[in-house]
């Protein structure tokens, strides 16, 4: 892949310059010159009034295998219960498989495994499970052979996980072994139904643009989606499908790692992603005493309270209660965004709320953009009068 | 105990302005810096180095600018740094990152642990430092918090994870990827700043690595970018008119309408 300006053709007009998202055109001597750290996004040569420019497609190194058929979902488990983002995964997967007129199949590890049934019920046309008292806690070094291994044997031409602590450490294992693709964090998932591609889009740089991925060459195509960026589907009872049952072959694998203890924490009591309410705060609240505000909010709700990025980086509250691409993707039923401007890689973490209120001095803040009910104002004067006045009744 | 230290240079920041003449990122004033999370990674490389014994190397994937990087990871306390850069390394996917990074550190041979960032700051995805250890046929631990003890060529360490921390043993050598609940990084030292000034950096290509070129950047990519696009202004809220009280009272109501408190 290259991309490169003909010179005979180019007038240096230009007109491509306002256009490439990274600023990496100059004009020098009356012809467009392309710096280094160019994605080949095919703005500047859509722009181009004269085809100067011209992106040349790789050679196709690894020829596709176009035979690759069906959606997997690995359905992650604790203790035998199934993940909400197994579910989640299982209503886009459902969808894309039958726009691919494909089947979906589900992989669980684990052991004791009582609710498979749920899988079917949630969209699974087939179910892999591998039941072994070894897998009964999660062992990534086992989790890692396995997958690839069964990726392997059945060609799926499309994988997806949950973007968990133990996703995020062993999907990208598997990918490696596989020698392909993987896009993380997906907030949008489509197929090209010309081409056979799944269109996997991801807030990127920061979370202030959004970037749209394909795994042409390589299968299968692999994302990770996080909890709750996805609705699930209510289940269907009369869902059938078909439970395959695979030996675990614990002697091809050796395990380096092992998990000595898990141990809860237990200051986390209140946990955002669970809250129906959350009040949260971003960097206009300007320092660190001001967050007393959003908890008192909080407290006179019973919700709990969230924060975007900057005060997190900044220190001011500590990474667990931060919402967004890089922290927690919340889904509740109120969330009151008190000096959140509304960063996409915020948004991506709260934007699926039932109501969102958003309380900012910027009328231009992308926050208005997601918000239910907006209040263009000073939040040191907003919040305390909605504090007395919730109070009051 | 010697220790190699993946580090990336980013742009200096997550609040990217767009131009809304031109619909452009704002790049004027924004500095590259190094990958906030990977400073962790380094001072934990130093730390074990103190405790250990050993040496500590920090590697880099980067356009020629990303040398200054490599200095300042010197002045805080590496022994040596490497930096890969060849234009053929250029638009890597974190598969082909990876596998550049993996085939520098087998040519760098004599460690007992890789350490990386649990992410960066501008793509975000925390597939690097898996898949490496994937291409190294080593074991991988992810979110370190602590580590605990080494000790007989095995490591105990504690990761963070959903609702709370586990405790994991792994056998050496490894790979690991930090968070940065796990120290407090150090400045640079007056000694250290000396060091760096003087420090011989080599610029390692594709060829120095004996890589196959199409394995490696664009060409060494599974996934490409096709569209980038800046998401929809399209303001959706109901905005509520008044003054502070008029607007608060409205909120009131419509939130109460709608049984939400």
């Amino acid at each position: 892949m290259g991309i490169r300006v003909d010179f005979e053709k180019c007038t240096g007009c230009g007109n491509c310059v306002p256009v490439c998202p990274f600023g990496l055109i100059e004009i020098t001597d009356d012809k467009a010159r392309i710096k280094e750290g160019c994605t080949f996004c095919g703005a500047c040569r859509d722009a181009c009034t004269f085809q100067a420019i011209i992106i040349e497609a790789a050679p196709e190194v690894v020829p596709v295998d176009d035979t690759n058929r069906g959606v997997w979902v690995f359905a992650e488990q604790r203790d035998g219960q199934f993940k909400g983002v197994a579910y989640e995964l299982l209503a886009k997967g459902r969808e894309l498989a039958d726009t691919l007129k494909t089947e979906l199949s589900a992989v669980c590890f684990g052991h004791g495994l009582k609710e498979i049934e749920k899988l079917m019920a949630q969209g699974a046309d087939r179910v892999y499970v591998i039941d072994d008292p070894s897998l009964a806690q999660h062992q990534e070094d086992f989790y890692t052979q396995e997958l690839a291994r069964l990726i392997q044997e059945h060609q799926p031409e499309i994988v997806l996980a949950g973007a968990t602590a133990l996703g995020r450490a062993f999907i990208p294992r598997v990918a490696a072994i596989l020698k392909t693709g993987l896009t993380a964090d997906c907030t949008g998932l489509d197929i090209d139904t010309e081409k056979r591609l799944l269109l996997q889009t991801r807030p990127t740089f920061g979370g202030n643009i959004m970037a749209t991925i394909v795994c042409q060459y390589r299968r299968p195509q692999m994302a990770t989606v996080r909890p709750r960026v996805f609705k699930r589907n209510a289940p269907d009872n009369s869902h059938k499908g078909q439970i395959i049952k695979v030996d675990f072959k614990k002697e091809a694998v050796t395990a380096k790692t092992r998990l000595l203890k898990f141990v809860e924490d237990l200051s986390e009591r209140v946990k955002i992603e669970d809250a129906d309410v959350i009040v949260a705060g971003g960097r206009g609240l300007g320092k660190p005493e001001n967050f007393a505000l959003v908890e008192e909010l909080a407290k006179v709700l019973g919700a709990a309270v969230g924060s975007s990025r900057p005060p997190v980086d900044e220190g001011w509250i500590p990474y667990s209660h931060q919402v967004g691409q890089t922290g927690k993707t919340v889904c509740p039923k109120l969330y009151i965004a008190c000096g959140i401007s509304g960063a996409v890689q915020h948004l991506a973490g709260m934007q699926t709320s039932d109501c969102i209120v958003a309380i900012n001095n910027d009328p231009t803040a992308p926050i208005f953009e997601v918000a239910t009910y907006g209040i263009i104002g000073d939040l040191f004067k907003v919040v305390p009068m909605l504090i007395e006045k919730l109070k009051g009744t | 105990m010697n220790i190699t230290v993946c580090l990336k240079q980013v742009p200096g920041t997550t609040q990217v302005k767009i131009d809304p003449q031109t619909n452009t990122l704002i790049r004027q004033g924004i500095k590259n810096i190094v990958n906030p999370l990977d400073t962790y990674a380094l001072e934990e490389g130093i730390r074990l180095k103190e405790r250990y014994g050993g040496q500590v190397t920090a590697i880099s994937m980067g356009p020629p600018q990303a040398e200054e990087m490599l200095r300042e990871a010197i002045s805080i306390g590496a022994d040596q740094a490497v930096l890969l850069c060849d234009s053929a390394f250029a638009s890597a996917d974190t598969l082909a990152t990876a596998y550049t990074l993996a085939q520098a550190i087998k040519k760098l041979k004599d460690f007992d642990l890789v350490i990386c960032g649990r992410q960066t700051l501008d793509g975000d995805t925390g597939q690097v430092g898996p898949e490496l250890a994937e291409m190294l046929g080593l074991p991988f631990v992810a979110y370190v918090s602590q580590i605990e003890e080494i000790k007989d060529g095995l490591m105990r360490v504690q990761r963070l994870v959903e609702d709370g921390h586990e405790v994991i043993e792994t056998t050496l050598p490894a790979v690991i990827t930090v968070v940065k609940e796990i120290n407090v990084p150090r400045l640079p030292s007056l000694r250290g700043l000396a060091r760096a000034r003087s420090a011989q950096i080599p610029a390692w290509t594709a060829q120095d690595l004996g890589v196959d070129p199409n394995m490696v950047g664009r060409a060494g990519s599974a996934t490409w970018v096709v569209k980038i696009f800046f998401p929809q202004r399209v303001r959706r809220a109901e905005i509520l008119p008044g003054s502070a009280e008029a607007q608060v009272d409205s909120l009131i109501s419509k939130l109460k309408e709608g049984r939400l408190i």
